[in-house]
């Protein structure tokens, strides 16, 4: 049997097994379905001019209804529009972070992995350090020395985030380093940096991507939790936790202020962590 | 390796990251953009106080330099420097709000470990039952919903609906705090053999503490879950039953031991997590903590105040995972038993 005839096979069982776990594909929905919502957010939204600094005081505090389905905020904008460009937010903030974070891991990951010894030690060490300080505190130390944006938000929580991804990578690149196609690379006199990246790297790929999946969770969790106290996004832009830290104050009697925009990141996280967990049943990677 | 050994080692380990993290956080509070002097001395310093601190920090000296005065004055005196936020010592600060911190994580381990632990036994014994199933959204849900959603939903229902608990504060308006002992209001009062304070104290504390554990407590019931399932493959399991040990005893007495090893070990790194949402827990339910020092020294600028506060957080997370090693060194046999 050739190669492609097997991978073939390997791709339909797995997408079988992916297919058949409803959680799976629930959160492969949820994530589609908020993909698009936060993409075509102008066209979809009931009022998109409620993503700015507008003002309408006659609707301002309005529970749900027919018109505004989650109901107003203080100044009369309406949730569900607000939500739905936090989406938005969320999801730009969790993509770039993982790719500013998910290299860089990788990478050092590869580098301790391969060439063990001082590199190893030091940049593993590191990584131990970075790892006993909580990603939220880190992140909030980090946003304490610089100025609260979005940039800077992001800035903070990948500079936190790749530890983790080093740390797997190393673990992969130890366990495949001595076995037999790396070494025959070596023979026949390949550079290092042709064996790290396609020798090596390939069979991070399947954990990494897993990884990928539940992080944009986890990334999303943190970000909120950094604009719930005040040091993420800054207003008007439409962000999710910064509208729960807004709406706590207006408990019990305005319940919906925080608790859509609490739903909607559950939601989110929910999403991405069905459709990780999915993907690591289909790939068979243990994380 | 014996006991001592082992754990001296993971001792050593331990204060060459704390060693390493003040460096991480040393330099950067050094090396943000813009005068460090001029944001350490607060927003309405003159420029004469600029000066005083700037001499004060020995800012002109080259990072080594500062960074060995800054360990040694905390290492001989204790000394973390003013905190521009509260204008006293950052160390007295720490001392006045960590206790809340503590009391709350406190309380939240107990919650998750009494809760969790057990729901994972069950799990493990009536796999796809109904109590797995329960523990598995738990776990779901705890995971992937924000800790202050959850302290928010919590609240809504359990303090404002149904009006079972306090929403807010760490003690009832007119209630006088138990004298200072270790500044943990509930071990105070009991000390102090004050018992309407201390229910006072413990009412106020359960939701934020649930709040807090409801994370781990889903994660901690399916590590045991899992780990139990393996634990009952072994050997000794099997050599329990062929000798016709209830299942109660199966489980509880040659099962659980060595299911806990892993799953202490990932709790303990998860710890790190559960001390970051208590930032969140503590701002929701307005408990005056170290959360609540370090929001605020973070809004201010307050350099000193920041460096105090990740030092605090960091030596607590390397504490308490010190004490989980101590702990599989008890349960391991085979590290407890090297020593003899």
């Amino acid at each position: 049997m050739n190669v492609l005839a097997a991978t073939a096979i390997f791709r339909t069982r797995a997408w079988y097994r992916f297919s058949r776990n409803p959680l799976s594909l629930t959160g492969a929905a949820i994530v589609l379905v908020v993909t698009l919502l936060a993409i075509f957010a102008p066209f979809v939204t009931p009022f998109p001019e409620h993503a700015g600094a507008m003002v309408d005081f006659a609707n301002s505090d309005r529970p749900p209804d027919g018109r505004y389905w989650l109901g107003t905020d203080g100044v009369g904008r309406d949730y569900l529009t607000r939500i739905i460009y936090g989406f938005r937010i969320s999801l730009v903030l969790g993509v770039v972070v993982l790719s500013i974070a998910v290299p860089l891991g990788v990478g050092l990951g590869l580098l301790a992995g391969y060439y063990g010894g001082w590199t190893e030690t030091i940049i593993m060490r590191v990584t131990d350090i970075f790892l006993a300080i909580p990603a939220l505190v880190a992140a909030l130390a980090i946003m304490g020395f610089l100025e609260p944006t979005l940039i800077n938000a992001m800035i903070a929580v990948a500079g936190l985030w790749w530890p983790w991804h080093t740390r797997l990578a190393y673990n992969i690149t130890r366990s495949v380093r001595t076995e037999d196609f790396v070494v025959a690379c070596q023979v026949i006199g390949a550079s290092n940096a042709h064996i790290m990246l396609r020798e090596i790297l390939p069979n991070c790929v399947p954990s990494i991507l897993t990884k990928v999946t539940l992080d944009m969770g986890f990334v999303i969790l943190v970000a909120s939790a950094l604009s719930f106290l005040g040091l993420g996004v800054q207003p008007p832009t439409p962000d999710l936790g910064q509208m729960v830290a807004d709406g706590a104050h207006y408990l019990p009697d305005l319940w919906w202020k925080p608790v859509f925009p609490g739903l909607a990141i559950l939601i989110l996280v929910l999403g991405f962590n069905l459709l990780g967990d999915g993907l690591r049943d289909m790939l068979d990677v243990n994380l | 390796m014996s006991v001592g050994r082992y754990l001296s080692r993971r001792f050593i380990a331990s204060i060459i990251v704390l060693i390493g993290v003040s460096i991480v956080i040393f330099l950067l509070a050094r090396l943000i953009p813009g005068d460090t002097a001029r944001i350490a001395a607060g927003p309405r310093a003159t420029p004469e106080m600029v000066e005083m601190i700037r001499e004060r920090l020995q800012l002109d000296e080259s990072l080594p330099v500062q960074y060995y005065y800054f360990i040694k004055g905390l290492v001989t005196e204790g000394d973390l420097g003013l905190s521009i936020y509260t204008n006293r010592a950052v160390t007295t600060d720490i001392v006045e709000f960590f206790p809340a911190t503590f009391e709350l994580v406190l309380f939240s381990g107990l919650f998750m470990v009494l809760i969790g632990v057990p729901l994972g036994i069950l799990s493990a014994r009536h796999r796809d039952g109904l109590t797995d199933n329960i523990a598995r959204v738990v776990a779901l849900f705890g995971v992937v919903t924000p800790t202050f959603v959850w302290a928010i939903f919590l609240m809504l229902a359990f303090a404002y609906a149904l009006d079972l608990f306090p929403t807010i504060g760490r003690l009832s308006d007119g209630v006088t705090p138990p004298p200072r002992i270790t500044g943990m209001y509930t071990i105070d009062a009991l000390v102090a053999g004050q018992l309407a304070v201390f229910a006072d104290a413990a009412l106020h504390l359960i939701l934020p503490a649930f709040a807090l554990a409801l994370t781990g407590m889903g994660q901690a019931a399916r590590l045991t879950r899992t780990n139990m399932i393996e634990s009952f493959q072994r050997p000794y399991s099997e050599f329990a039953r062929a000798y016709n040990f209830g299942p109660q005893e199966v489980a509880f007495k040659y099962a659980l031991k060595p299911a806990m090893i892993p799953t202490l070990t990932i709790l303990g790194l998860d710890f790190s997590v559960m001390l970051g949402n208590a930032f969140l827990v503590e701002m929701v339910f307005g408990i005056g903590g170290m959360a609540r020092y370090g929001v605020d020294a973070i809004m201010h600028k307050d350099l000193n105040g920041i460096i105090g506060t990740v030092l605090v957080i960091a030596t607590f997370f390397l504490i308490v995972n010190v004490i989980i090693d101590l702990v599989v060194a008890y349960l391991n046999p085979r590290v407890r038993l090297a020593a003899r």
